[in-house]
């Protein structure tokens, strides 16, 4: 009897056969996920092992069409849990470019470096596919799973290379880290949840003067703790003391991806909670703009001083986000579409960056110092004119694409008024000039010392410097389409 | 009301009898020694004192976590089974995708050979 008494209950509740489960939301997620199980299931067959990657791209391939799909569509399923809009299909691109980016450079470093299990890829693809959950949702638990999604295999990653102390310790240190960061994230829902009775931002946004006249403190605690949450994944400067050793230490090609997916993931949820759910909170303004300027600040003075080329990105990341925070101080939707440009953008030259790296990384005994680059433009004359581009393009000189993600950014913070904010960004790209510059003069002006082996070349990074290269300079020229693309990626209010 | 409690109450005395009697039992009847070993506190074998970072074989946190794992499967049949019935085949689809998904996990393990214990 009790039985059906409780079935019944639960049809009143929960119609689970009706159409608002919607599969074809979330198909690019589901293919990542399928190929991520067909690597794990082959990964102890040696002759099919080897043709991981090849599945891995194929996941990503198939992805991209469904992504494709759904531009231009607004929809909303699974009770309102996942919704798509052109906002979060076009950080679902970028998230899939980058993972096919990372898995090219990394294929050749990985067996090398003797850490090429098939594992990685699907490890890759998880992650991937918890950006994307990330991005597609306006459900503040639902963002959380994303994150962990996304997180958990990104502390195996790090850890990769086991037999390096470095890598052990960068994995330890991210995992701890992160889940301090996932603690007040969940505390930081909670408290809205208190505040609010819901956890979905469109509910927040419609009962919001409602909230506010109520539960002040209890909603502002939130928000805060929630910025905290996320202040950590993109590196934000007073929750940035992990970047650097974990960057560090992690193997090459995952700090390549460190350093552009999961931050990216990280700013489109930032985007879309703070400039769409707590849109009215007045003093979210004032916030971001210490942040962005603590953030820019911070990242480029201790990036002057840095003896190792990955310890200097990473930095150099941390400058990255204070320019992109600078973008949710202002807010609006030029703002947004000027942050989504400048991720695509940082994407491209980041990666292309990274890709040099890591082919230097390749030869035996390199740590990615500085001193190993002197000579490289008699040794490698087209690899070195391709890393001083990358550095161009990193310090935002104007044929690049580096040049016009600053200038659209800062352009919308003039018009909103924010002066001050654009002088102190514009000296910060100043002063990081000098130490992206100094890689070029390293490799242009420094006589080679010692014997290293020459840069072995893949097919697979080949095709990531020619894409990051055509990225970088095409973009700088012609940036209308995607200009065009990054414009229409705002929030649907559904 | 409290009827339906009785089956407890008597499971409740039951036990307690039972490891009375077990303890009265083992004091009347068995031999006693005490020497050695026996005057130690009892700590599953493990050496009572000494130091706590002991290195332990990663096979332990292995089996533990695949436990978590497999736990965690049953925990979420249990509600499903109690609305199966009015979940119809689309419930049953779905759970058999959630199960196949762990299920692809444990073929990854056995296959990684993480259940071997030599």
């Amino acid at each position: 009897m009790g039985d059906e008494v409780v079935a019944l209950e639960y049809e009143k509740m929960i119609d689970f056969t009706s159409a608002s489960i919607n599969f074809e939301l979330i198909y690019s997620e589901i293919s990542l996920l399928v190929a991520a199980f067909l690597i794990l299931l082959t990964a102890f067959q040696r002759h099919l092992a080897r043709l991981a990657p090849l599945v891995a791209l194929v996941g990503i391939a198939v992805s991209f069409y469904f992504a494709l799909q759904q531009w231009g569509n607004q929809m909303s399923g699974f009770f309102g849990m996942i919704t798509c809009d052109d906002f979060g299909t076009a950080f679902k691109l970028l998230f899939l470019v980058v993972a096919a980016l990372t898995l090219l450079i990394a294929h050749r470093f990985l067996i090398v470096k003797r850490i090429g299990s098939p594992e990685f890829y699907a490890l890759l693809l998880v992650s991937t596919m918890g950006m994307m959950v990330m991005a597609n949702t306006t459900d503040l638990l639902v963002m959380f799973l994303g994150l962990e999604i996304m997180s958990v295999p990104l502390y195996v990653m790090a850890g990769y290379a086991r037999r390096s102390l470095a890598s052990n310790e960068a994995g330890i240190k991210y995992f701890i880290m992160g889940a301090f960061a996932s603690a007040f994230l969940l505390l930081g829902i909670a408290f809205v949840f208190g505040a609010s009775g819901t956890t979905d931002l469109r509910q927040i946004v419609a009962d919001y003067s409602f909230i506010v006249s109520n539960f002040q403190n209890y909603l502002y605690a939130g928000a805060a703790l929630i910025l905290i949450g996320f202040g950590f994944k993109i590196a934000a400067v007073p929750f940035h003391a992990w970047v650097p050793d974990v960057y560090q230490g992690a193997p090459t090609p995952v700090t390549a991806f460190f350093s552009v997916g999961p931050k990216a993931a990280g700013f489109a949820v930032m985007l879309r909670v703070f400039l769409f759910g707590f849109e009215q909170m007045g003093m979210l303004t004032e916030l971001f703009w210490v942040l962005a300027v603590l953030t820019m600040t911070v990242g480029n003075v201790l990036a002057l001083r840095q003896d190792n080329v990955k310890r200097m990105l990473a930095y150099s990341s941390i400058a990255h986000a204070g320019y992109i925070l600078v973008a949710l101080c202002v807010g609006g939707n030029d703002a947004i579409s000027a942050a989504v440009f400048y991720l695509l953008a940082y994407a491209m030259f980041n990666l292309g960056a990274f890709a040099v790296i890591v082919l230097l990384e390749t030869r035996s005994g390199c740590k990615s110092d500085f001193s190993e680059l002197s000579g490289l433009s008699s040794s490698a004359p087209y690899l070195s004119a391709v890393l001083a581009l990358f550095m161009f393009a990193l310090a935002g000189f104007p044929p690049t694409v580096g040049f016009l993600g600053k200038f659209y950014i800062f352009s919308a913070a003039i018009k909103s008024g924010y002066i001050l904010l654009t002088v102190i960004g514009v000296m910060n790209s100043f002063l990081s000039v000098y130490y992206y510059l100094r890689i070029v003069k390293t490799s242009y002006f420094e006589k080679f010392e010692g014997t290293f082996a020459p840069a072995p070349y893949s097919p697979a990074i080949m095709v990531v410097l020619f894409i990051t290269v055509i990225g970088t300079l095409g973009l700088g020229f012609f940036p209308d389409r995607v200009l065009e693309f990054s414009q229409s990626a705002l929030f649907a209010f559904l | 009301m409290f009827e339906t409690f009785y089956p407890i109450l008597f499971l409740l005395v039951a036990a307690s009898l039972l490891a009375v009697v077990f303890v009265v039992m083992s004091v009347l009847i068995g031999k006693r020694t005490k020497l050695g070993r026996k005057l130690e506190p009892y700590e599953c074998g493990m050496e009572p004192v000494g130091t706590t970072r002991e290195p332990v074989p990663i096979k332990f946190f292995l089996v533990a976590i695949l436990f978590v794992i497999f736990d965690i499967e049953v925990i979420f049949l249990y509600p499903w089974a109690v609305i199966s019935r009015s979940l119809g085949l689309f419930g049953f689809i779905e759970m058999l995708v959630f199960v196949v998904i762990l299920l692809v996990g444990y073929f990854y393990i056995l296959g990684r050979g993480a259940l071997k214990w030599e």
